[in-house]
């Protein structure tokens, strides 16, 4: 064995595609299933949010304007680079949380997951557009088009894919994002940021926080610039605080209860169209 | 001196040599009856205090009739009812039969559009003209789309198997009583749900002959049932627990209310709220239609209207003309008696709504605005605002920022499409928008930008039973009208 | 200055249309449609134009120009009576001293392709003849290929040759089908000289409409508008009855204002036209609904 001297890995928040420690400069420690000290990971502080979400705004308008095929590219080489580090999410999956074989299946499923929804950038649309065949002469079409900007909380069991089946149908529909990740496997999360840095997804589309989600669940549902809440976080008192405060902007609101991410049906275009809104164009038909 | 200046100069004489003579509806078409109690499980019942509120005609402030007051334990019969029928008949019923009796509704409010758009017009204060050319022919046509639904849901949403979802809680505004209501439960009846409908306590009366035309064309007991009452009854609808769903329209400041509410108690809901929306004319612009497009626009209804486009935001080489021609058409507004049928502006719905909006004219005074109103003359009784402009505005005024919900138009200018967009999305709303322009390519760039739900292109102020209405931001979620008005009806899994 | 005609006005079809909708919302009752009724006569410009127009024919017309009912004395006459250049001279023979004005229809009507020089000839002719109005058609060619300084040189050398007679100018809207290319010809035609522009020789399905009417009302106000020069108008050919005719009033009341309800600008070309007002002003009166037997026919 060698006694060379392992290099540790620093978590930082990945904010507006850059990697920043918190602001704040606070940490927290993440454990191993063993409970041995896994990481210092970023605990991100109600500006370091307020600073992801400006992030997210600021693209919003260019990444929701780009060609769906564009998008679903992007997402494919999410998929990609996700295949090339399979074996390190897996490695990390099992030392953070699950058995070797629940750890290749979940990275294994994450992975189909983002190519799933890959696949639909270009096709949902479709599907949930309409031709309407108004009593007047207007030609009237209806189109989804993203919410804005989302945040997520996101899921502590299934650490990555449950990640993946929440990022992705939001970006896939040309949304941006701030997540809250997992307390206990924020390393994964981490983790993520990184393939997602390295795979053509501009800076800002997505933003992952580390941190203790009670201090961010709270100014996340209250900031007047978020347009959707999305949580699958399974912590009562921060539901009931969404449900509590989304109303200040009348955010939408969508809480994902005890799904099991591993599963096939948990993927679907309806998950896409959650954070749509539908626009309906008018226009005369004549010379 | 250029030509665009020169255009300003000349003016018309319009109200003189020939006016034309009262044509008035008569009033005593419709029987209206001195006492209306709640509609529950299909029997007209009273009000378990006994109580009643009134109703007058915001056009002579005379009273109409006197409308049960409801309270928690009426409301609880209600939503009982609708359980009962939801278990017990209407989730069971094939679906084609449900369909028959939303066709059922449909026909015998044909028959009886007269009498419903002159009730419309007396307990609301809008013009005849609209009533009877759009309310009540938009209602009909809202329950001859959604009756052919009833049948056909399983071919609405690819890969799912839509499923009702109970009682629907549905609460409606006063701007346009009956339209609203069909809005609601039309497509809830067709999806399969049974409903609990509160109209607004100022124009009860025609959701409640709608009751008296459900009741006639047999729906089963229990299936629709209308609580009349005060805004507590709207809330006590939100946080009722036996409700499944709830649809409302209003205001965004009830609106936030009624989310907090469903939220907490965790029912499936859809808002249509409020909208402050800007009408972007280009130079290169239809004028003379975009000027109709404006008028329909901010005067329609007296500008009750959520969708009103009441900001109007004009290309600096175009503004003095269009400005010019707006105010030669305004002259032509003919204001007075809702039941004339050549009314064009009614009366504004209530006292306390027309003190809001000459509250914000009054501090536009203040705020150093300059506000140009036709010079048509005010009836004595009633309530009534003349059509408004008002130029000289800021972005950061409040008559800019806030929905006034009356006749008043806001007038600012811009110099390029990126900062009409800029301009036109710079508010917490997000309902519609209105793009004017020849050129088709521009409509889609600047229809995409502007961040609303509905954009009307060359055109203002339209609805159609198949065409999807809803809004972005703090203007509401959720879509009523077409397939996507389905949607919010259905559990889909 | 002249404006460029290359350029085009944008009009768009479903508004004009639309608002069309709302002029025939208006309900004119009463008094008002009392006022209205003979207005409208006093605005009718009583019209024959066929190949079979015997002298016989427009003599009968005349009389019924100059007599429209018979017992009501109080009843208007109608503004002019409109007829073929070789039947100007018996008109104006009949109408001497009426107030009646008569107009002729020259310049190779109805499809204007007779040499320039004819058109002239003829229009010289039916002034001689003693015709106050001319009612000319322009070159549809040459406007639908994109020649407008053809049509406003035409149209210029008409008014010329028109000395003191009032001149109409025919746009024939059926052949130029879009409304854009309506309120271009308008354009062309005032600029040129008209003192009426005019829809429609009655020969082309469709003639003369609301929307097209409007299209031109709007036309003639931009250019008072713009020079303060009051343009009349003429919409001709399918205005049969009364209710249509108190429309088209009203549309021209609430577009460019009462100093257009006048017939000296603002004129409906019609023949069967006359007699239902006639019926109409009888049934406001009387309070009877009236039968064609009891009105003369033209």
């Amino acid at each position: 064995m060698s006694n060379r001297l392992n290099v540790l890995k620093t978590c930082k928040l990945y904010i507006g595609g850059k990697f920043s420690r918190s602001e704040s400069e606070h940490y927290f420690q993440a454990f191993d299933k063993k409970q041995k000290l896994l990481a210092n990971l970023c605990r991100a502080s109600r500006k370091d949010l307020r600073n992801a979400i400006q992030a997210a705004r600021k693209v919003q308008a260019d990444w929701g304007g780009r060609t769906a095929y564009n998008r679903g590219q992007i997402l494919y080489r999410m998929a990609e680079m996700m295949e090339g580090r399979r074996d390190q999410f897996i490695a990390e999956l099992e030392c953070a949380a699950v058995s070797r074989r629940r750890a290749e299946n979940e990275t294994d499923a994450a992975i189909d997951r983002l190519v799933h929804y890959a696949g639909w950038t270009d096709k949902y649309s479709a599907l949930f557009s309409s031709v309407n065949p108004v009593a007047s002469p207007h030609f009237n079409f209806s189109i989804p088009e993203p919410t804005g900007v989302v945040g997520i909380a996101a899921p502590d069991d299934y650490p990555l894919v449950g990640l993946i089946s929440l990022i992705a149908p939001v970006i896939a529909g040309g949304n941006t994002c701030v997540v809250l990740s997992s307390e206990k496997y924020g390393s994964v999360a981490c983790t993520l940021a990184e393939v997602i840095h390295s795979s053509d997804v501009p800076g800002g589309v997505v933003n992952v926080l580390t941190g203790f989600r009670a201090d961010l669940v709270p100014p996340l549902a209250t900031h007047m610039d978020v347009n959707a809440v999305l949580s699958a976080a399974d912590d009562p008192e921060q539901k009931k605080n969404i449900q509590e405060n989304a109303h200040i902007n009348v955010k939408r609101v969508h809480l994902y209860d005890g799904t099991d991410w591993m599963k096939d049906e948990s993927q679907s275009p309806y998950y896409i169209m959650d954070f749509q809104e539908i626009k309906t164009t008018w226009h005369p038909v004549g010379t | 001196m250029s030509e665009k200046e020169v255009i300003t100069r000349q003016s018309l004489r319009f109200d003189e040599l020939w006016t034309y003579d009262p044509a008035p509806e008569s009033p005593d078409y419709v029987k209206i009856e001195e006492q209306y109690n709640l509609f529950i499980d299909g029997k007209f019942q009273e009000p378990a205090s006994g109580r009643y509120f009134e109703t007058i005609n915001p056009a002579n402030e005379k009273l109409l009739s006197r409308v049960a007051r409801a309270d928690k334990s009426d409301l609880d019969m209600a939503v009982a009812a609708a359980r009962k029928a939801y278990d017990g008949i209407w989730s069971r019923m094939p679906a084609k039969e449900r369909g028959k009796y939303i066709y059922r509704i449909a026909r015998l409010l044909q028959e009886r559009a007269r009498e419903f758009a002159i009730l419309e017009s007396m307990d609301t204060g809008k013009p005849i003209r609209e009533s009877r050319d759009i309310d009540i022919p938009i209602v009909i046509a809202h329950f001859f789309y959604y009756a052919g639904w009833a049948d056909k849901l399983k071919y609405a949403f690819p890969g799912v198997d839509p499923r009702p979802l109970g009682v629907a809680g549905q609460i409606i505004p006063w701007n346009f009583p009956l339209l609203m209501a069909a809005w609601k439960i039309a497509p809830a009846l067709a999806t399969g749900n049974t409903v609990v409908i509160k109209p607004a306590s100022s124009t009860p009366l025609t959701l409640l002959r709608l009751g008296e035309l459900i009741r006639d064309a047999g729906l089963p007991a229990g299936v629709v049932n209308i609580v009349t009452g005060p805004g507590e009854i709207g809330s006590a609808i939100a946080n009722h627990p036996g409700i499944d769903k709830i649809a409302f329209t209003g205001s965004t400041e009830i609106g936030r209310t009624i989310q907090e509410a469903s939220l907490r108690t965790g029912k499936k809901y859809t808002l249509e709220l409020g909208g402050k929306a800007a009408n972007i004319v280009f130079d290169d612009a239809p004028v003379e239609e975009a000027v109709e497009g404006i008028v329909n626009g901010i005067f329609f209804n007296q500008g009750h209207v959520c969708c009103a486009g009441s900001r109007l935001l004009v290309q600096e080489g175009v503004a003095d003309e269009l400005v010019h021609k707006l105010k030669m058409r305004m002259e032509t507004l003919i204001l007075g008696d809702p039941l004339d049928k050549n009314t064009d502006i009614g009366a504004i719905n209530s006292k306390g709504q027309l003190d809001s909006i000459l509250g914000y004219l009054t501090e536009g005074v203040d705020n150093g605005q300059q506000i140009y109103q036709t010079k048509c003359e005010l009836p004595e009784k009633g309530y009534w605002c003349r059509p408004t402009l008002v130029e000289n505005v800021s972005q950061s005024h409040r008559i800019v920022q806030e929905e006034v919900f009356g006749p008043v138009l806001t007038i600012q200018t811009f110099r390029t499409p990126a900062e009409a967009v800029s301009l036109a999305n710079n508010s917490p709303y997000g309902l519609s928008g209105g793009v004017w322009t020849d050129k088709g390519s521009k409509i889609f760039k600047v229809g995409k930008g502007i961040r609303a739900g509905v954009i009307w292109a060359n055109t203002f102020n339209k609805f159609d039973p198949t065409s999807p209405f809803g809004g972005y931001k703090e203007s509401g979620m959720g879509r009523e009208g077409g397939i996507h008005g389905l949607l919010p009806y259905l559990e889909l899994s | 200055m002249l404006p460029d005609f290359n350029q085009t006005v944008p009009i768009d079809q479903i508004g004009v249309e639309e608002r069309v909708a709302r002029f025939r919302t208006r309900s004119i009752k009463k008094e008002s449609k009392l006022f209205a009724l003979k207005l409208a006569l006093r605005m009718v410009d009583l019209t024959t134009l066929e190949g079979m127009d015997s002298p016989g024919k427009v003599r009968q017309l005349c009389y019924k120009a100059l007599y429209p009912h018979k017992i009501d004395p109080d009843i208007p006459r109608v503004a002019a009576i409109c007829v073929y250049p070789n039947r100007v001279r018996l008109a104006v023979e009949i109408l001497k001293g009426s107030g009646i004005h008569v107009a002729s229809v020259a310049t190779s009507f109805p499809s204007g392709m007779g040499t320039m020089e004819s058109r002239i000839d003829e229009v010289k002719y039916a002034v001689d003849e003693g015709a106050d109005e001319i009612d000319m058609v322009i070159s549809r060619w040459a406007f639908l290929k994109g020649d407008y300084s053809y049509v406003f040189d035409e149209i210029a050398m008409i008014k010329e040759a028109c000395g003191p007679a009032h001149l109409k100018v025919i746009l024939e809207t059926g052949e130029l089908e879009t409304y854009e290319n309506v309120r271009k010809a308008s354009d062309i035609a005032m600029y040129a000289g008209a003192d009426f522009i005019k829809t429609s020789t009655g020969k082309i399905s469709p003639a003369a409409t609301m929307p097209v009417t409007l299209v031109m009302l709007y036309a003639i106000r931009d250019y008072y508008l713009k020079t303060g020069n009051k343009i009349g108008m003429k919409p001709a050919g399918g205005i049969r009855d009364a209710k249509t005719a108190l429309h088209y009033l009203a549309m021209v009341k609430e577009t460019l204002g009462a100093d257009w309800l006048d017939p000296d600008l603002f004129r409906f070309g019609a023949s069967s036209l006359a007699n239902d007002l006639l019926m109409q002003i009888i049934k406001q009166k009387t309070g009877h609904y009236q039968s064609p037997d009891y009105f003369s026919i033209g």
